[in-house]
């Protein structure tokens, strides 16, 4: 009922807004009857899984919606000016000066061959009457408010010198730098790190409450809702599922979807695992290193050592989660164990054989132990060969004849929770989830002891994790196979693993047992870590 | 958890990444390959014409033609359209219609124009095939072994810094005007283009996670080259190949025209055109009409290889592109 009050003098109105697809997309409307709106200095989250149209809803604020994909209905009004039908020009001259949008990807934002510097004037050089020296202290000042460390060499700098979050501070500088009353924030940090999330997420906060610019602000993690939001409209495929105050979303939802939603984020605590046995360990690898040379010419050689060391085992049914941000090495300890790339040092044991310098044409039995499941699920079926055919090319190179292969890779289709019938199709014809399930198939017809998850989840919308989790603790349990689970998430983590490894620029700082690492962490990093991971105080999962 | 797992069911596979509400814009893939590629009006044309071409060539025989190699000198320089008693060496009469005239030995021009695109076909179509099979040889070589790269790909810049015709002049000096010669003459140099536009696609696609998965599969190399690197490489070669057949058409009609092909007496368009130069100024037909259809042809197979670009190669396939 709050919202009836604050719609006179609110930035942005979306009343009833409806939006049309092109002819053959999957549904006729990308959001149907959506209302709400944002109240100069609040924060107003749009969350939802993908597909259900958030971003879409961003474009045509911004204008910025391609032609065959109209708003059929409603209104959107910004300070009072209506914006559906508006004139190119005229929106032109709305952005930046009214409103102003912050991407998901902050290298993509920006262009690569201009200077930082360069890309804030141009904006600010397009709106108003200043002088070049004026412009200059008015662009190093805005980057000092976004706390860029020596704004002078930023200016500078072209965006490849920079760190993804300092880009982001850049792509916001561009973005505020003309005061907006609207900031669209689309998914912004959905790309970094934790840690640079974090900080992202606080100046953002900061900004506004500074200016009081009202903040449209679109995500899929709710974590980040619990951080950053004060009132919270849930989203799913097109229809306007819920609104309301951050509080009431997240710990009263009315609606079973929001209420589905908040029960798919994996809680950060550490649930009872099941007891593993004494069994020798399945994989043991010892001192693993990967250096990397850069530079052909003698004078301009650099080592670049991605992996320092590690050392690591794997026991059946048990889960060993290897964390770190991105850089940390994590994934090329897993492409080292998978034998994907070369090992520069160290040693990786099995059965009695080591398999770190094995040459590449012998290593049949290590590829029979062990199997990947890659991060992205879109490219990691071969578009070109039916799923069938990617599930038996394991088995028949290992020799089992074609149709007991075919009959395996049905009784995995129905462990994996799909139709056999899916065998005969194409990758194309499955969503994000249902791919990655197939991955896994593809994975367990080898019969592998141990399964490298590499970011496997991480593509992944929430409710599609959570089944994916299910699954693999499912089939861990029944195969008692040893898995080794790569992600940036601690919630992820600490619902799957038994043991954790901490990875920071190429080495282990912390290890142990995930009651120990996550809610006793003995090493600063891991601390930030912990201290990073948006949404605490909010207690998610266990709602549902 | 059923309702959610239709809803996701239900929802769009957006082509990439995480957040990608835009995958919701783009229409389903629904419709196969082949029919996008027969929707395209620049791929009908072109090959509507094309096909003509083709037809033409195959019933020449059915086609008020006679030998094209005979001459019959007391009917040299006719116009086009005329009609007129023809004697063979043995000396039997018959008439026959000069479509489009006669050269200066009394040999009928449409005859060997038609004949003429019989040749001009088989080199455009197997010079096509070989530079195109040799090219994926050795672009899969040398994308997917970084140790054979450097050596295949400067061999190739050396092959390219030849001038194809006269690479095309000295083979053909060396081992004699046979069709056989002509076509390998002309693929030669058309393969470094083929093997460099099929390495870099390589480059990128062996990245792909797919490929490292069927390396994880134990797959053997051959089998990941052949399996899934090159069906997913191969749409960019396609349309590179039609633009190999219509260069060596080219090729194949400057070198009868220069006399350096395949052997003048054989009904080829550059040798037809090679024949009326001499007379062009009183009989340009001569020249003009087997050169209309040297055009056309080069033109139809161009216009064939950009619908084809269109349809397949998804740079220039975007929502709202060129198309």
């Amino acid at each position: 009922m709050t919202l009836q009050t604050t719609v006179a003098s609110s930035v942005l109105s979306i009343d009833d807004l409806t939006i049309s697809l092109p002819a053959g997309a999957d549904r006729r409307h990308a959001v149907r009857h959506v209302s709400f709106d944002v109240a100069p200095g609040k924060v107003v989250c749009l969350v939802g899984e993908s597909g259900s149209g958030k971003s879409v809803i961003a474009g045509a604020v911004m204008g910025l919606l391609p032609d065959e994909v109209r708003p059929l209905a409603g209104s959107i009004k910004l300070q009072g000016e209506e914006l559906i039908g508006a004139s190119s020009d005229k929106l032109r001259r709305l952005r930046g000066t009214s409103m102003a949008m912050v991407f998901q990807e902050p290298m993509t934002a920006l262009n690569p061959v201009m200077t930082c510097g360069a890309q804030v004037d141009e904006m600010l050089s397009q709106h108003v009457a200043m002088t070049p020296a004026l412009r200059k202290a008015r662009i190093l000042e805005i980057f000092r408010h976004v706390k860029l460390p020596d704004p002078e060499r930023v200016f500078a700098s072209y965006p490849h010198q920079l760190s993804g979050g300092q880009r982001q501070r850049i792509v916001i500088a561009i973005a505020l730098i003309l005061k907006p009353a609207l900031l669209i924030c689309d998914e912004p940090t959905t790309a970094l790190d934790v840690t640079t999330q974090a900080e992202i997420l606080r100046l953002i906060l900061e900004l506004q409450n500074e200016h009081g610019t009202a903040v449209l602000f679109i995500t899929h993690d709710f974590g980040v809702v619990a951080e950053i939001a004060d009132e919270v409209v849930v989203l799913q495929l097109g229809d306007m599922v819920e609104k309301g105050s951050k509080l009431d979303v997240l710990t009263k939802p009315r609606e079973a979807y929001t209420r589905m939603l908040l029960g798919a984020v994996p809680e950060l605590s550490a649930p009872q695992r099941p007891p593993l046995g004494d069994a020798a360990p399945l994989l043991d690898v010892r001192d693993l290193c990967k250096t990397y040379k850069t530079g052909s010419w003698p004078g301009r050689r650099r080592l670049v050592q991605a992996v320092r060391g590690i050392s690591l085992s794997i026991r059946p049914g048990e889960t060993l989660g290897i964390v770190g941000e991105s850089g940390s090495g994590k994934s090329t300890v897993a492409r080292c164990i998978a034998r994907l790339i070369d090992p520069t040092s160290g040693d990786i044991l099995s059965g009695g054989h080591s398999f770190a310098r094995q040459d590449v044409k012998h290593l049949s039995a290590l590829r029979r132990l062990v199997q990947v499941i890659f991060q992205d699920p879109y490219r990691s079926l071969n578009p070109r060969q039916t799923v069938g055919a990617s599930i038996i090319e394991g088995p028949v190179n290992f020799g089992v004849p074609r149709e007991q292969a075919w009959a395996r890779a049905e009784e995995l289709m129905t462990l994996v929770r799909l139709s056999p019938d899916a065998l005969r199709r194409y990758p194309s014809e499955f969503s994000g989830g249902q791919r990655q399930r197939i991955s896994i198939a593809r994975a367990l017809a080898c019969e592998p002891k141990v399964l490298i998850a590499d970011e496997a989840v991480s593509a992944l919308d929430v409710s599609v994790q959570a089944q994916i989790l299910d699954l693999l603790a499912d089939i861990q349990q029944r195969l008692s196979i040893g898995i080794l689970f790569i992600t940036h998430d601690l919630r992820v983590a600490s619902q799957i693993c038994d043991r954790v490894i901490v990875m920071s620029q190429g080495e282990v700082v912390e290890q142990g047992e995930i009651k120990d690492v996550f809610f006793a962490p003995r090493h600063a990093y891991t601390k930030t870590l912990l201290a990073a991971a948006p949404g605490q105080g909010f207690s998610f999962g266990g709602t549902a | 958890m059923k309702t959610i797992d239709d809803a996701v069911a239900a929802s769009v596979p957006p082509p990439s990444g995480m957040h990608d509400d835009e995958a919701l814009l783009r229409p389903r893939r629904r419709r196969s390959l082949m029919r996008r590629v027969l929707a395209n009006w620049s791929v009908r044309i072109g090959g509507a014409v094309l096909l003509i071409l083709i037809l033409m060539a195959i019933f020449a025989p059915w086609l008020g033609t006679i030998d094209p190699q005979v001459m019959d000198p007391a009917n040299g320089n006719l116009l086009p359209g005329t009609r007129a008693e023809f004697m063979t060496l043995a000396g039997d009469t018959f008439n026959h219609l000069y479509i489009m005239g006669s050269d200066s030995l009394g040999r009928d021009i449409w005859s060997r124009t038609l004949y003429g695109a019989r040749i001009s076909i088989t080199v455009g179509l197997a010079v096509a095939m070989l530079a195109v099979f040799v090219g994926i040889l050795i672009g899969l070589l040398a994308g997917y072994f970084r140790r054979l790269d450097g050596v295949i790909m400067r061999i190739m810049d050396g092959v390219m810094a030849i001038p194809g015709i006269l690479f095309a002049i000295s083979l053909v000096a060396l081992f004699g005007g046979t069709l056989t010669t002509v076509i390998v003459a002309i693929a030669i140099p058309e393969i470094p283009r083929v093997a460099r536009l099929l390495r870099s696609v390589v480059l990128t696609v062996r990245e792909e996670p797919y490929v490292e998965a069927a390396i994880a599969l134990d797959t053997p190399t051959w089998k990941v080259l052949l399996r899934h690197i090159l069906p997913n490489a191969v749409a960019p070669l396609i349309i590179q190949g039609t633009f190999v057949c219509a260069a060596a058409i080219l090729v194949e009609a400057i070198l009868s025209f220069l006399g350096v092909g395949l052997p003048s007496e054989m009904a080829t368009w550059g040798n037809i055109m090679a024949d009326g130069r001499a007379q062009f100024n009183q009989y340009p037909h001569g020249v003009l009409l087997p050169g209309i259809f040297l055009s056309l042809t080069v033109l139809a197979v161009n216009i064939f290889g950009d619908g084809l670009r269109d349809v397949l190669d998804p740079k220039f396939n975007k929502r709202g592109g060129e198309a």
